[in-house]
């Protein structure tokens, strides 16, 4: 049950009689179907991000008949349980037993720690979801690329935003006890202060807190905003609860990419309203690709997509234009992992992209409003800020001589007791 | 600090006391009569909170939706009691394994239906808005959820001390031997109270569901919780049931606000005292 072959080959059904009349070898070489793992979450409190992964990347393989660059693609599905492990296991079954040409995911950021060296001995062209900065920054891992965003990427453009558009001064943050949450706020309170204004509270909820009640009544009562860095359903619980304790309206809520996600945006409806995050991706964008995109998962699953399955839907997109590069030998790792690195879209999901030297994607962060259209919530792009790099404005080699963000660095200047 | 902290993270700490009593009476009373802990009581709490919000999902009346999840889990209760407990009588370790294999199928079974996606449960729409008193706003619900706790201590205790089930579960917890002697139906008792305890869960998981949400892993999250209620407050005593529910409410709210670094050590740290220095909890008689 744990591995789950999936295996569409009606690319190779139709064109099989014509391809058996050639008996070419190179042509039949050309046929066998490229081999692809999939780290995904299905079960466990991460699933829900889980399932958005495979929706997406389902969508983009059923709307290009399941060939990826010409060849057709054989899927291998492996449920992590959002657990470093288990993810680590199902990591080196997909390469050595089901021999793929390349691996997508995981979804967390320790997940991707726990096979970092694995992905290198193996060497494995691997497009990850997580977020974990190192591997792109001062410990580059040149199997890993990352189309999405580090776990900060997005915060460094809403802090701008913050600061100067919204003119907030004092603001707490609040995210998840965790790594992501950790380098999601960094990267917000370096580019807040920098910018004028002031960290004075950061407050950290554990992943699994039932209740963020008793961290909300914590807030200071001068604040302009909050900044919210919390993941998955817990970005649903913490709006639900700011506006439960009357603080909606009050204060400014923003966030990061994964507080209120397309997934749970009805969900969190009017508590959500005006609230601004920064993302790579809304359901919103107004590229004829994401339309197409959007049009397809709601068909299918009923439910606009979120970052997690544009994440996905990009990688075949990289996947694709990778594939076509190396003339469909994928087989080859050197050549494979090169091009997937050099790949350069103008047109994709989220818009112009491309990768730098260590592998984490150069392309454009939106800031995102929520707002009601009709009987819908949508994230609402009300800001642009093109071609954003894992560096922000920074100098890199500067960037890189700072320690890794965390939960203590870089320190907090303002902090009021 | 602020005076406001205060008073929100006391408003706080009741209203979770009382969710929390809700949760525990039931499991309570079952462990002193039956002598094991229900391990699945934390999955019957999470099932409740799943058929509230499927109820509300569909568009029940909330109050429809606590009773549905009340007589639902009660359901699974019995037949738990009936079908499993009941040919393991006796053999308390195979009781209490089975009970906590149990909690691991309900999970999974919830998993299933309920998918790994959170469900949300809105408050009644007269409850949304907050409370605002002198410019301070606290949420209207918990305010409510501490109203429905205490009216059910009102009605458990006249329950347990003026009614003759009550006096028979009392009887039965204090001494069973005894109990049986004069011809107390003790095994029907059993299921009375477990059916009592799944009755009270399943409500409560439907009342906790505005607060709490209903996602996976809620089960575990509250289990814990439950046990050091019922240590604290010593197996099969309702006011030992209610005080201890309130302590581990102030506990875990401040514990969390002031120490988050030690919040589960204060937590457990009175759970330990009390298992050394008074193992029969503060207010427990259950002979061992």
């Amino acid at each position: 049950m744990a591995m789950h072959r999936r295996k569409v080959l009606k690319g190779i059904a139709a064109s099989g009689a014509s391809l058996a009349v050639l008996k070419a070898p190179y042509v039949q070489a050309q046929a066998a179907p490229m081999r692809v793992g999939f780290l995904t979450v299905k079960t466990g409190p991460l699933a829900s991000g889980g399932l958005q992964m495979e929706q997406g990347l389902l969508t983009y393989l059923k709307d290009r008949n399941n060939m990826l660059g010409g060849r057709t693609v054989e899927l291998t599905t492996a449920d992590t349980t959002g657990n470093p492990a288990v993810c680590r296991t199902k990591m080196q079954e997909l390469v050595e037993r089901f021999n793929v040409s390349c691996v997508l995911g995981p979804l967390a950021a320790f997940e991707a720690l726990a096979i970092d060296d694995y992905i290198r001995s193996s060497r494995t062209p691997t497009l990850a979801v997580a977020g974990a900065e190192d591997l792109t920054q001062r410990k580059p891992n040149a199997w890993f690329t990352r189309p999405g965003a580090t776990s900060a990427q997005p915060s460094h453009a809403v802090a701008d935003f913050a600061a100067k558009d919204l003119k907030l001064k004092r603001v707490a943050t609040i995210a998840d006890d965790f790594a992501f949450g950790h380098e999601n706020v960094a990267g917000f309170q370096r580019t807040f202060e920098d910018a004028g204004g002031k960290v004075i509270q950061k407050l950290w909820t554990p992943l699994n807190a039932p209740d963020y009640g008793t961290y909300i009544s914590q807030l200071k009562p001068d604040l302009d905003g909050i900044y919210t860095g919390h993941a998955g359903s817990n970005g649903l619980k913490i709006m639900r609860q700011l506006s439960e304790y009357g603080l909606k309206g009050k204060l400014k809520v923003v966030g990061g990419f994964t507080p209120i996600d397309e997934s749970l945006l009805q969900q969190i409806g009017d508590d959500g309203l005006g609230a601004h995050t920064g993302n790579w991706y809304s359901a919103e964008l107004d590229f004829p690709e994401n339309k197409k995109f959007v049009e397809l998962m709601r068909r299918d699953y009923k439910v606009d997509p979120g970052v997690y399955a544009a994440s996905t839907y990009l990688f075949g997109e990289v996947l694709d234009a990778a594939v076509k590069a190396v003339g469909g030998k994928v087989e080859d790792k050197e050549a494979f992992q090169k091009a997937i690195r050099a790949v350069k879209l103008q047109n994709s999901v989220r818009g112009p992209m491309h990768f730098d030297e260590f592998g984490n994607v150069v392309g454009n962060i939106y800031i995102r409003r929520v707002d009601k259209v009709g009987t819908k919530y949508v994230n609402a792009v009300v800001k642009t800020y093109p071609n954003v790099s894992q560096f922000w404005t920074y100098n890199k080699d500067e960037f890189l001589k700072n320690p890794v963000y965390s939960r203590d660095n870089p320190p907090a200047r303002y902090l009021e007791r | 600090m602020q005076w406001q902290f205060w008073i929100v993270q006391t408003l706080n700490s009741v209203s979770f006391g009382g969710l929390l009593f809700l949760l525990s009476s039931g499991f309570s009373l079952a462990f002193g009569l039956m002598r094991i802990p229900n391990l699945a009581h934390g999955a019957f709490f999470m099932l409740g909170a799943y058929f509230g919000a499927t109820v509300v999902y569909f568009g029940g009346d909330f109050w429809l939706a606590a009773l549905a999840a009340g007589v639902g889990v009660g359901i699974v209760g019995i037949a738990l009691e009936r079908f499993i407990l009941r040919p393991l009588a006796g053999n308390v370790q195979g009781q209490v394994l089975v009970t906590l294999g149990i909690s691991f199928i309900i999970a999974d079974v919830c998993l299933l239906v309920w998918t790994g996606d959170p469900w949300t449960v809105p408050a009644p729409p007269a409850m949304r808005r907050p409370l605002l008193v002198a410019g301070f706003a606290f949420p209207t619900y918990r305010l409510v959820v501490v109203v429905i706790a205490l009216v059910a201590a009102v009605a458990l205790y006249f329950l347990m001390e003026r009614t003759r089930l009550g006096a028979m579960i009392r009887a039965g917890v204090d001494d069973m031997e005894m109990a049986r002697g004069v011809g107390i139906p003790v095994s029907l008792l059993f299921t009375v109270v477990f059916l009592l305890g799944a009755v009270l869960a399943g409500a409560a998981g439907a009342f906790g569901g505005p607060i709490l949400n209903a996602y996976p892993g809620l089960d575990a999250d509250m289990l814990p919780l439950a046990l050091i209620v019922v240590i604290l407050g010593g197996a099969g005593s309702l006011l030992g049931a209610f005080v201890g529910s309130f302590i581990v409410g102030f506990l875990y709210n401040f514990g969390i606000a002031l120490f988050p670094d030690l919040a589960y050590f204060i937590l457990f740290l009175p759970m330990l005292l009390v298992l050394v220095f008074m193992p029969q909890g503060l207010f427990g008689r259950a002979a061992p």
